[in-house]
């Protein structure tokens, strides 16, 4: 075997937006990683500043048509937080269904369409569905079930429409949830064979020494409340994230790199969630992990594949008790009274934490903004995770290597586009 | 329209999908296609905007026995010109409508419906070559013809259908 050796890939396919891969071996050693974001930035942050605290959630959802409720969602916590407002009962009960609907296509999709292929070994979901009808069948259906439950609360699937600070501008009535309860019903018996289905896969060996981090809520799964907690420590509230978490200027990305300032990389999303938060899963998400070989933590990223899986089985039957008990509030929202203030959101993106940070004027003006989405939180660790699994794997040809590092990048759901969303400029000149 | 979705024919013969991100200049022109087309409030024809997230896009080819979506592309052909691919024909070139950061687009779709065998009777992929995909609003002046162009050819032939489904 040579001991010199390039692994590149100039376009990673199955991701969400545009990425690259760069791996230096020399001498049977690895001597460069790079995760390369080189998307257009974006600037999101500049967009924001100037226009008022209720514009927030949907101009930050135009950052992803996959996880818009994921950017509604921290938006309006943050504002909410700003304004001293709080949001209950059945209002907050249909934010959950919303996000459940967002975690549920979100899941399927990558689980089906963008991962599955990978331990398959088939080039896309095309070539798998020639093999695997039912399976695709499948996850088509029961994506669908997600973006049905965002078209009711949300009033469309892509960048819902109703979700605003305080509430919604309409709730729905519960008639609306009728004719979906049956296939919701449907789809957490779908989302059981799907944990089945994934559980059979072949997993490499690879492990490693993470820190997670995710929200951790007394009593529920979390999805936009609670501490952020790690299992090295961490546990603060939200509006402490900054004075624990920094982003750095990566030359290669145009998505800044965060770091724990105590410890560097983290890890979040769906392994860090479970693996915090495990007790929180109802029984049947609990059962179905233990069925799928899974402990109460999770540290090989190649099987999120089930992880994301148990967590469309949660999602499920999180939905059907939310639907089963919804009463239409009497109002849809709660008054805001705009103010200077700055407040803080975090929400469990299906891709992990995404932190928004929001200064306002008198007139609830938005001074300045911050966010920072799972992505960029990630891209440290994936590099770390290529750095060690390469070393491991130099007997494999370069391209069974090539594809497994592809595959590597692939457990993470990277979201691309959500990440470029700032750009240092540097110029060199002699 | 955008975005939103026409809330009346709901047994619809037609189904016209304008793809694209109107806040990417040449991008929306599948969005002002179908826009324009749901003005004339055809008989049933249904008309709905769709970001190209192509696992969604899928479900919605059940919805009537012929579907037309127009999206925008970049071939490397003059600004403005129209291509027209029948998904019944041949397979659509992956490459061709993979103007868009998503995973899973509108050429998959398609052909994902095909392996799967859940094509409608006829589906039918208007793209229009753009320039400009940079952040904003508004087609160049090219694409902003050509979405004229096409709105009238889909017209007619939607017409034409009509007219023989009727005899």
């Amino acid at each position: 075997m040579k001991g010199n050796r390039m692994i590149k890939v100039d376009y990673l396919a199955r991701v969400e937006g545009e990425g690259s891969l760069y791996v230096k071996i020399k001498d049977n050693k690895v001597e460069d990683v790079k995760f390369k974001i080189f998307e257009p930035p974006r600037f999101f942050e500049a967009f924001l500043r100037g226009r008022e605290y209720k514009e927030a959630p949907d101009i930050s959802a135009r950052i992803c048509g996959i996880c818009p409720i994921a950017y509604q969602m921290s938006a309006v916590t943050a504002m909410e937080d700003a304004l001293d407002m709080k949001v209950d009962g059945q209002l907050r009960a249909l934010r959950r269904l919303i996000y459940c609907g967002e975690w549920i296509e979100s899941h399927v999709l990558h689980v089906y369409m963008l991962h599955a292929p990978d331990f398959l070994g088939y080039e896309d979901a095309i070539q798998m569905a020639k093999d695997y009808p039912d399976a695709v069948q499948r996850g088509l259906r029961l994506k669908k079930v997600g973006n049905d439950l965002m078209t009711i609360v949300g009033g469309r699937e892509i960048h819902p429409v109703n979700v605003r600070v305080g509430g919604f501008y309409k709730a729905p009535n519960k008639a609306k949830f009728r004719a979906i309860t049956e296939e919701l019903k449907w789809a957490r018996d779908a989302a059981v064979e799907t944990v089945k289905f994934v559980s059979t896969l072949r997993f490499p060996d690879f492990e490693r020494d993470y820190e997670f981090v995710a929200l951790r809520h007394p009593d529920e799964y979390p999805l936009f409340e609670g501490r952020l907690v790690s299992n090295k420590g961490l546990d603060i509230e939200i509006k402490d994230y900054e004075q624990h978490f920094a982003e750095e200027h990566a030359k290669h990305s145009h998505a800044l790199h965060s770091v724990l300032k105590a410890r560097g990389a983290y890890f979040v999303g769906p392994l860090a969630r479970y693996s915090l938060n495990h007790d929180r899963l109802t029984p049947l998400a609990q059962q179905m992990a233990k069925e799928a070989g899974l402990g109460k933590t999770c540290n090989n990223p190649f099987k999120s594949i089930i992880v994301r899986s148990v967590e469309v089985v949660w999602a499920c039957e999180e939905a059907l008790r939310i639907i089963n008990e919804y009463e239409k509030p009497d109002e849809p929202y709660v008054e805001a009274n705009p103010r200077s203030a700055v407040g803080c959101g975090c929400s469990e993106a299906p891709r992990g934490i995404c932190y928004h940070r929001y200064r306002l004027d008198d007139n609830g003006i938005i001074l300045d903004a911050k966010i920072v989405p799972p992505t960029s939180q990630n891209q440290k660790t994936i590099e770390g995770d290529l750095a060690e699994f390469v070393p491991k794997h130099l007997e494999l040809s370069d391209e069974k290597l090539t594809w497994q590092c592809e595959q590597a990048v692939r457990n993470y759901d990277p979201c691309i586009s959500c990440a470029t969303h700032f750009l240092k400029l540097e110029i060199e000149r002699e | 329209m955008e975005g939103g979705e026409s809330d009346r024919n709901k047994r619809s013969l037609a189904l016209i999908i304008g793809v694209g991100n109107e806040y990417r200049r040449d991008d929306g022109v599948g969005a002002e296609v179908a826009r324009r087309i749901d003005k004339l409030n055809l008989p049933q024809v249904r008309v709905l905007a769709h970001s190209g997230e192509g696992a969604s896009l899928l479900e919605h080819f059940r919805e009537a026995d012929l579907v037309i979506i127009i999206d925008a592309v970049q071939s490397e052909s003059l600004p403005g010109a129209v291509h027209l691919f029948d998904a019944g024909n041949s397979p659509i070139p992956v490459d061709f409508f993979n103007y868009s950061t998503h995973a899973f687009s509108v050429a998959e779709a398609v052909e994902l419906a095909r392996a799967l065998n859940k094509l409608p009777t006829r589906l039918l992929l208007y793209g229009i070559e753009g320039t400009d995909f940079s952040a904003g609003i508004g087609l160049t002046e090219a694409v902003q013809v050509s979405a004229g162009t096409v709105v009238e050819r889909i017209t007619n032939d939607l017409k034409q259908m009509a007219s023989s489904h009727c005899s």
